[in-house]
């Protein structure tokens, strides 16, 4: 079947076997792999991404499900060049270490901040808890998001955004 | 012994992988470009032990997309099929319950799944034992038990010295299977061109990886490049390469030349990736009315699988721990139809202390003393075990500033007297401890590039815990230059030989070669390099180790909430106080503290991998029912670390802190729990029925 969709901005059409879920949609079709899969039982949150504004688990969506909706992933957090100040949350507040659960999280905390610019600990540990993360022990991953609420687009602490090349550098 | 003043290292420097991290760029395992790839499901045996005596694939292989339907019947031959875990598609026996009988390998990861349940495998069962008892028929003795220790120790006359000590106390303890549980599934990516193998594998270890699949595939290392830049999390189970790894370089042998990718769902994890063994503890702690320890003993009961031994030194803890003239130390190993054991962060201290740790509350409230107190009196001059002095034993001064941070003085010794609000409040102590690994093997290069950085090769691997910034800190403050001069190139078996991100040995490890590799550079080229300059170095094996026990120490306070009416039970604080040596780097560091701790409170209330003896089966096997700790489980965590470089741990001065955090923090729980409710409860984890009497 014929799918279309809005990804991070890019109309994306595709022939697709309807059983297959948004996540593999993501990774496997688009290549973009910055969401992970980590559970298969809906339960760990390492796969969600931003449906219309909202966070789904993708790996609980049809690919199919997501025709004619606005895709939101990790890569398309930063923009013109810039980081989103949920990502530069993250690194100031060392909100991760292995990094897995890292886009899930970030994606969650970008719709939280959307709806919701001053949160409290109470309303960030309520929005992350349907997500898991074996490394950090979860405080740093909450100041990451006290960091972005106090530091909203535009404002002037937020950094640029690497361009790819760079943070494959990184990663070589 | 030279050691490093604190320059580049001791920063607060961010981490150097954060930037690859947040932009959703750092590729893990499966996350590499792979040029039309093919996928892999596998299918698992429905019975724990017998012979497979038919396979029906004939559905499977007609099916559009699919590449091939492996079994033991057409699978390529290994050439060494000894480790029976790793032999996979071997033979007909099926040795555990969610073994892999067969796999297939299709366009689509969709297709591959399919095809794998249109296959049907008929078996001859035969019976299993698939649960551990302490009084299991065929115990036995192991050889050794993991990291090379004698399997029981002793020392002066046990026995009679409990027969005629004032104060006994004679307890058994049981920590259930656990599961690793990284948040990064084992995957793995295997292709072959002609005769040689590139694999991208979620490992804690690339060289070791390809040593082991070597000899399997019967060819040299140098024809196997295992990469992984980034792996996502690990906490033991990817120390070692599993079957799955294997299974997928074997596929991708019938691909014609194509890639096979494989990322185990969670629930295949559960069977296939290692967990940590059960274990029965029984201590016997004997001392004077005023808490002297003269007789201690540690005898425990654990499993292994059938197919393949792993032994836990659990009471290993209890060798060097506290002062005791009378000692005994013993592992026994149920030989079970299980899936197999492998490590998990802290074998054998973690169980161990909780056996251990719990005892010495029990011990403090039989004598009537304080539980720090207790440690105080018992706390040994030199190692027990060896005779040797320790290098580094700061676990009094832990204790202290962690009573004085935590507020121990508030406590109340008469148990279950607090109620607040409908929840009993308590807290309690615990003593933490791992031994200062390093390993030799390790060698490291520095390049001087043609546009002035530094480029520091070195096949080591960061799971997670800050490798990538660590090093890069240690390598510039060798070099004395900055981190921004630096250009570290870890997880790839083209770089120089690494030993495991494990044991809490890595950081230490590695870093010594580094520091080598700069010694000699700044020895060959000068301060004024040229492009291209190269110099290596290697680790050793720390000297230090004939002459001093090399251990790090902590303290583990805890404050539990148990509700009066419903049994619900809360950590609502916890507080850890480390001797670890040299912090390279406080940011990452910290979180290896917390994260432990973390995982002690999964270990404390959560963390249980239940056996269905009937069936081999490991039953809650996924996230819906296997709990880990999530952000409401895990409220007030703090860490602290004393000031300190530990120059007999090797140049850098650091022990190593991966696994410490998890150490003893079951038994703080749980001591608190008692002192809140007056139940003691000796069997992990402390789940709400518990309290209900
Ligand atoms: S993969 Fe775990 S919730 Fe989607
Ligand atoms: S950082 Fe590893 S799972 Fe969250």
């Amino acid at each position: 079947m014929q799918i279309s969709m809005s990804v991070n901005g890019n109309e994306v059409t595709r022939d697709i076997e309807p059983r297959v879920l948004l996540v593999h949609f993501i990774r496997e079709e688009l290549g973009l792999t910055g969401t992970h899969w980590g559970c298969d039982t809906s339960n760990c949150g390492t796969c969600v991404v931003l449906m219309d504004g909202q966070p789904v688990k993708s790996c609980t969506v049809l690919a199919a499900m997501a025709d004619g909706h606005e895709i939101r992933t990790v890569e398309g957090l930063a923009s013109n060049g810039a980081l989103d100040p949920v990502q530069q949350g993250f690194m100031e507040e060392h909100g991760l270490q292995c990094g897995f659960c890292t886009p899930g999280m970030m994606l969650t905390a970008r719709a939280l901040l959307d709806k919701n610019p001053h949160p409290d600990d109470g309303e960030i540990r309520q929005a992350i808890s349907g997500q898991i993360c074996r490394c950090t022990g979860y405080a740093t991953i909450v100041r990451s998001v006290q960091w972005a609420a106090n530091h909203p687009v535009g404002s002037a602490a937020t950094g640029d955004a690497a361009d790819p090349s760079e943070a494959e550098e990184v990663t070589a | 012994m030279r050691v490093q003043q604190p320059a580049a290292t001791g920063l607060d420097l961010e981490r150097v992988d954060g930037r690859a991290k947040v932009l959703g760029l750092a590729p893990y395992a499966y996350e590499h470009p792979a040029e039309n790839p093919t996928y892999l499901y596998p299918v698992q045996s429905t019975i724990a032990r017998g012979r497979i005596t038919a396979i029906d694939t004939a559905a499977a292989e007609t099916m559009d997309g699919v590449v091939a339907v492996l079994t033991h019947l057409n699978a390529p031959r290994l050439a060494d099929a000894a480790d029976k875990e790793l032999a996979v598609l071997q033979s007909d026996e099926v040795g555990f319950r969610g073994q892999f009988v067969a796999a297939v390998v299709a366009d689509s990861p969709e297709a591959a799944r399919e095809a794998a349940a249109r296959v049907r495998v008929q078996y001859h069962q035969e019976p299993h034992h698939a649960a551990l008892r302490a009084d299991h028929e065929d115990l036995y003795k192991p050889e050794q038990i993991n990291a090379g220790l004698e399997t029981d120790t002793q020392a002066g006359d046990p026995d009679a010295a409990l027969a005629s000590a004032a104060v006994v106390v004679d307890r058994t303890y049981t920590t259930p299977a656990e599961h690793n549980n990284p948040m990064e599934p084992h995957t793995t990516v295997a292709q072959w061109e002609g005769d040689r193998l590139l694999v991208f594998d979620s490992t804690q270890a690339v060289h070791n990886a390809r040593k082991t699949l070597a000899p399997l595939f019967d060819v040299e290392v140098e024809q196997i490049r295992v990469v992984a830049p980034h792996v996502g999390g690990g906490f033991g189970s990817k120390g070692l390469p599993h079957a799955h790894v294997v299974l997928t370089a074997l596929a991708a042998k019938v691909t014609g030349g194509r890639p096979v990718k494989y990322a185990l769902t969670r629930q295949q994890m559960f069977f296939l990736a290692g967990y940590r063994t059960p274990t029965i503890q029984r201590l016997q702690l004997g001392a004077s009315p005023d808490g002297r320890i003269s007789v201690l003993t540690h005898d425990v009961v654990e499993q292994t699988s059938a197919i393949k031994e792993f032994a836990e030194q659990t009471a290993g803890i209890s060798r060097m721990m506290y002062s005791a003239d009378h000692r005994r130390t013993t592992h026994r190993l149920a030989s079970l139809d299980v899936p197999v054991p492998s490590w998990m962060r802290a074998p054998g201290e973690c169980p161990g202390s909780f056996g251990l740790e719990v005892a010495m509350d029990e011990l403090a409230e039989a004598c009537g003393i304080d539980p720090i107190e207790l440690r105080v009196r018992n706390e040994p001059a030199i190692d027990p075990e060896t005779g040797k002095p320790f290098a580094s034993r700061h676990l009094l001064a832990c204790l202290r500033e962690g009573a004085r941070r935590f507020g121990w003085e508030r406590r109340n010794a008469q148990p279950g007297t607090v109620l607040v609000d409908g929840w009993r409040t308590g807290i309690g102590v615990a003593a933490s401890t791992y031994p200062a690994r390093r390993q030799p093997a390790n060698t490291a290069r520095i390049r001087f590039t043609a546009d002035g950085f530094y480029e520091v090769q070195i096949g080591a691997v960061d799971l997670g815990t800050g490798a990538w910034t660590a090093l890069t800190q240690i390598a510039a403050e060798a070099l004395e230059c900055g981190p921004e001069q630096v250009r570290l190139q870890i997880g790839d078996t083209d770089l120089p030989v690494a030993t495991v991100a494990g044991g809490s040995s890595g950081t230490a490890s590695w870093g010594s070669a580094i520091i080598g590799a700069a010694q000699m550079f700044r020895k060959e080229h000068g301060g004024f390099p040229s492009a291209g300059d190269t110099s290596e170095g290697d680790g050793e094996r720390n000297p230090a180790g004939k002459n001093y026990a090399l251990h790090s120490f902590g303290a583990q306070f805890a404050e539990v909430q148990v509700h009066a009416d419903t049994g619900e039970i809360r950590v609502s604080r916890m507080l850890g106080v480390y001797s670890a040596g040299r912090i390279i780097n406080p940011r990452t560091a910290r979180s290896q503290f917390l994260g432990g701790m973390t995982m002690g409170i999964g270990m404390a209330l959560h963390e249980q991998s239940v056996m269905d003896e009937r069936f081999g089966m490991i039953v809650n096997h996924d996230f819906a029912d296997y709990h880990v700790p999530s952000n409401a489980d895990i409220r007030q965590l703090e860490a602290f670390w004393l000031e300190e470089v530990d120059e007999h741990a090797g140049p850098l001065g650091a022990r190593g802190i991966g696994e410490i955090g998890i150490v003893g923090a079951a038994a703080a729980v749980a001591n608190a729990a008692y002192n809140a409710t007056g139940i003691r409860v000796r069997d992990l984890p402390l789940t709400a029925d518990k309290f209900l009497t």
